[in-house]
């Protein structure tokens, strides 16, 4: 199960710790448009993501755009090597443009 | 269309996922809701019928979707999963359990089992019937989704061909693909396996705002151009399980590029943006894009969107910076060793492994001879080496082979659960020891009669409510599964809290029998052994349990037959504690070796204790026992036993052994010191003599036989008895069988 923790209280921050899944995508939904409404910029910590699945994908590109609509600085950072492969999967890092490290395997 | 090594996976993951499910099942059965662990469960049954899916297996989907529906209510609150909604998930665990087994084997599941499916399903269904016309309505929805634009734009225009040599996929997935267990990523992944995906590009732009976002629906679709030798089928069929959730074109290498103007009105999104994926994709050239367009623009009457807004769009694109080479370096690296953490390994390559490592040993002591007789000192030190090097390759090499017990044990969570509530019995099941490590063959061999032992402990031991109350107990019975090491061997305990074993009953069904002479005094534990003779059961009514006086004689013969042995202790009134004690291992031990005349002998290194001269004491001729500082040990001279002619040596020695509580003396000629054994089995013809375990081949090519030291003792105790059975005091130490 994820969890959320606002790390070190200063608002503006939040690691997403476990799941970014279909199984948490309900309940992160709301912590991150709460952490984002609260928050002028926001960063978020993916390096505990132990999984991710498309909802999980979609739900970040959601975040994104809520961010661009509101004119808030929204920046993902210390992508877990699962949110790297699906990233590198979707063709969606650049969407993101979060600095990221892709490693393309060979064909 | 799907290899077969990928089935094998899904099965055994499959497996994995059932055994999880059931335990979470078992203590939501007890205990009250946690949210924790119905989820669990729910993700259990998400992913079976989701891999399922893929497969292609309908029965299981079809079935796993039912239990998920309900599932899904209880986790959002709607049902409370209470026992009895607990006891038909169990139920369709046992049902999913056997679909499974049926998909491992290849075969087609009976007509009862098919008809069992279709009860469970409706019995699950009861609880969904509000929600039931949710459904339809539903698919409905998805079915018009792809609805096709009337074929009136073809063929008419210059039908140029698309001069790409790869298949162009499109794919909108529909809103329900999540909530019915499904990942669309996961079908790309499978799409991998039949060619290489060439580009993929994941359309966002049907996720609606924040606050319309339903984060559990599926918005998403993708663009994929994708190199492959194989055929439209096979590539079609990998979608076979979405195809009702999901609108899907695959476009064949060189399509007409009318065939592309048809799938770009068919889309959702509008054509600008559309022409920019396909181009993204390397399906189509920019000049292709254009002439299509055209084609497009003469027909179509969307209003088409400047190319300039999609730039715009286009510019919340930022450009991606590229980290640090170091922390490159580190996150390739975390990966690649978060992968290899754990790998499956066929049972068979592992015995080959122990098989070659123990004619390893065996080629290593014959160097070693050879280097001893040589003379060289340089050839013996490095012998020596090999063979610590050697020592350490078969301990890890077996110890590959060694798993954890607990797997064992909580399959019993469920017999108990059962058992109780077919005996109408309230029993508790604690677990100890779970991480003592064993080998994998007698792990398996050790499920049966671990089983019968504890059905018997529940059936005849525990007693009813009633009873136990009477007695000043608590009306839930305890039964207790223990593992433990010990001195070589591994020990399992089953104990219950029951009412023990009554020694007259014993006794007397024992001389009614004729197994006991009338008027034979024996020892407690003597009694309580008699219930592994065969033919033996003292139980008053015969339950389906147990009771019908098989069982507990086939348990001590499976026992044995793993070179273990299992006796039993007992309080009247208090409860029984049967221990099973079993080798570690079935392949290689540590022996010692020992010279009886010009034969060789192993004892198993961890039942030796000591070594003491004989002559130490004085022995008189036939003597039985010795007196090994105040305590008393019963001997035996191997060279009698085993017949060797020849007089005795001048130096006897008496090795000491131990095999649980008991201990004995066997008196050899030569103390010959350590060495590493390979068991090797005996013949058919030897299957009766109890005291050898088996052989081995020493480095000079001789053979050397492997005392059994239970077997051993169990004879000798045999013999004595039934030789002299009035004129030998029994005291309270020594062996007593």
């Amino acid at each position: 199960m994820a969890n959320v923790k606002n790390k070190t209280r200063q608002p503006g921050r939040i690691a997403i710790d476990g799941e970014l899944t279909i199984y948490t995508a309900l309940e992160l939904k709301e912590k991150l448009l709460a952490g984002l409404a609260e928050a002028e910029a926001l960063e978020l910590d993916l390096s505990e993501v132990g999984e991710i699945d498309a909802a999980g994908l979609q739900l970040l590109v959601m975040i994104k755009q809520q961010a661009t609509e509101t004119g808030k600085a929204l920046s993902f950072t210390g992508h877990s090597p699962v949110v790297v492969e699906l990233l590198d999967l979707s063709g969606l890092a650049g969407f993101f443009g979060d600095p990221l490290l892709i490693v393309r395997k060979p064909t | 269309m799907i290899p077969d090594e990928y089935l094998q996976t899904f099965v055994v993951e499959c497996k994995e996922l059932l055994e999880h499910m059931e335990e979470a099942l078992l203590i939501v059965e007890q205990a009250e809701q946690d949210p924790e662990i119905i989820n669990a469960i729910f993700r259990a049954a998400h992913t079976i019928k989701g891999s399922a899916g893929m497969f292609g297996l309908d029965p299981v989907v079809e079935f796993t979707h039912a239990a998920e529906s309900v599932l899904d209510r209880v986790r959002s609150g709607e049902l409370t999963m209470n026992a009895l909604l607990a006891a038909l998930f169990i139920e369709a665990h046992d049902h999913l359990k056997e679909l499974i087994g049926h998909v491992a084997e290849g075969s087609h599941p009976t007509e009862t089992t098919h008809n069992q499916g279709k009860t469970l399903i409706d019995r699950l269904e009861a609880y969904l019937s509000e929600s039931q016309a949710e459904l339809p309505e539903d698919s409905a929805k998805h079915s018009e989704m792809p609805a096709l634009h009337a074929a009136n734009v073809e063929r008419e225009h210059s039908d140029a061909i698309v001069g790409t040599d790869l298949w162009h996929l499109s794919l909108r997935f529909g809103p329900d693909v999540f909530r019915n267990g499904m990942d669309p990523f996961s079908f790309v992944r499978c799409l991998a396996s039949l060619g290489s995906i060439e580009e993929l590009v994941t359309v966002i732009d049907a996720i609606p705002p924040a606050a319309q976002m339903d984060p559990e629906s599926c918005y998403l679709g993708f663009e994929i151009s994708f190199n492959s030798a194989a055929d439209k089928l096979a590539i079609d069929n990998i979608f076979n399980f979405v195809r009702s959730d999901c609108f899907i074109r695959i476009l064949p290498p060189r399509s007409k590029a009318s065939e592309y103007q048809r799938l770009i009105q068919e889309l959702p999104e509008q054509e600008m943006r559309l022409g920019e994926i396909l181009v993204k994709c390397g399906t189509l050239t920019p000049e292709e894009l254009d002439n299509i367009l055209r084609l497009q623009s003469q027909y179509g009457d969307d209003p088409q969107r400047p190319i300039g807004e999609v730039l715009v769009e286009q510019q919340l694109v930022s450009p991606p910076v590229v980290e640090a080479a170091l922390a490159k370096q580190k996150q390739v690296k975390d990966n690649k060793k978060s992968e290899a953490s754990l790998i499956r390994v066929d049972a068979e390559k592992l015995d080959e492994l122990i098989n070659l490592v123990g004619e390893l040993i065996i080629a290593g002591a014959g160097t070693n001879l050879i280097a001893r007789r040589a003379g060289m000192a340089e050839l013996i030190e490095s012998t020596a080496t090999l063979s610590r090097l050697v020592e350490d390759v078969r301990d890890s090499a077996l110890a590959l082979r060694m798993v954890q017990i607990c797997a064992t044990f909580n399959r019993f969570t469920r017999v108990v659960r059962d058992v109780s509530k077919e005996l109408g019995k309230d029993i508790d099941l604690v677990i100890s020891g779970g991480d003592t490590e064993l080998d994998k063959t007698v792990v398996e061999k050790i499920g049966d009669p671990l089983t019968h032992l504890v059905r018997n402990s529940m059936d005849h031991g525990i007693e009813a409510a009633e009873l136990r109350l009477a007695r000043g107990k608590p009306a839930k019975g305890t039964l207790k599964l223990n593992a433990y090491h010990d001195a070589g061997s591994i020990v399992i305990e089953v104990s219950d809290d029951g009412g023990g074993l009554n020694k007259e009953k014993i006794l007397s069904k024992a001389v009614e029998r004729g197994l006991v002479a009338e008027g034979a005094a024996l020892s407690d534990k003597e009694i309580y052994n008699l219930i592994f003779e065969a033919g033996f059961s003292t139980a008053d009514t015969v339950s389906n349990l147990s009771g019908r006086g098989v069982g507990m004689d086939v348990v001590k013969r499976n026992i044995q037959a793993l070179r273990g042995s299992v006796d039993l202790d007992s309080v009247e009134g208090r409860g029984s504690t049967i221990r099973i004690r079993l080798p570690l291992t079935l392949a290689i031990i540590d022996g010692f070796m020992v010279g009886v005349g010009n034969a060789a002998y192993v004892i198993p290194l961890d039942m030796v204790v000591e070594c003491v001269e004989l002559s130490a004491w004085d022995s008189g001729e036939g003597g039985q026992y010795l007196n090994l500082r105040g305590e008393v040990l019963p001997y035996r001279r191997l060279r009698e036993h085993f017949g060797v002619t020849g007089g005795p040596a001048r130096h006897e020695n008496i090795v000491v052994v131990r095999y649980g509580e008991h201990k004995a003396g066997l008196v050899v000629d030569k103390l010959m010191g350590e060495f590493q054994t390979v068991i090797k089995p005996l013949g058919k013809l030897f299957r009766s003599e109890k005291s050898i375990g088996g052989f081995t081949i020493l480095g000079s090519g001789e053979v050397a036989l492997i005392v059994d030291v239970p077997g051993l003792m169990g004879q000798i105790e045999y013999e004595r008895a039934a030789g002299e059975i009035v004129s030998f005091p029994r005291s309270g130490v020594g062996m007593q069988w």
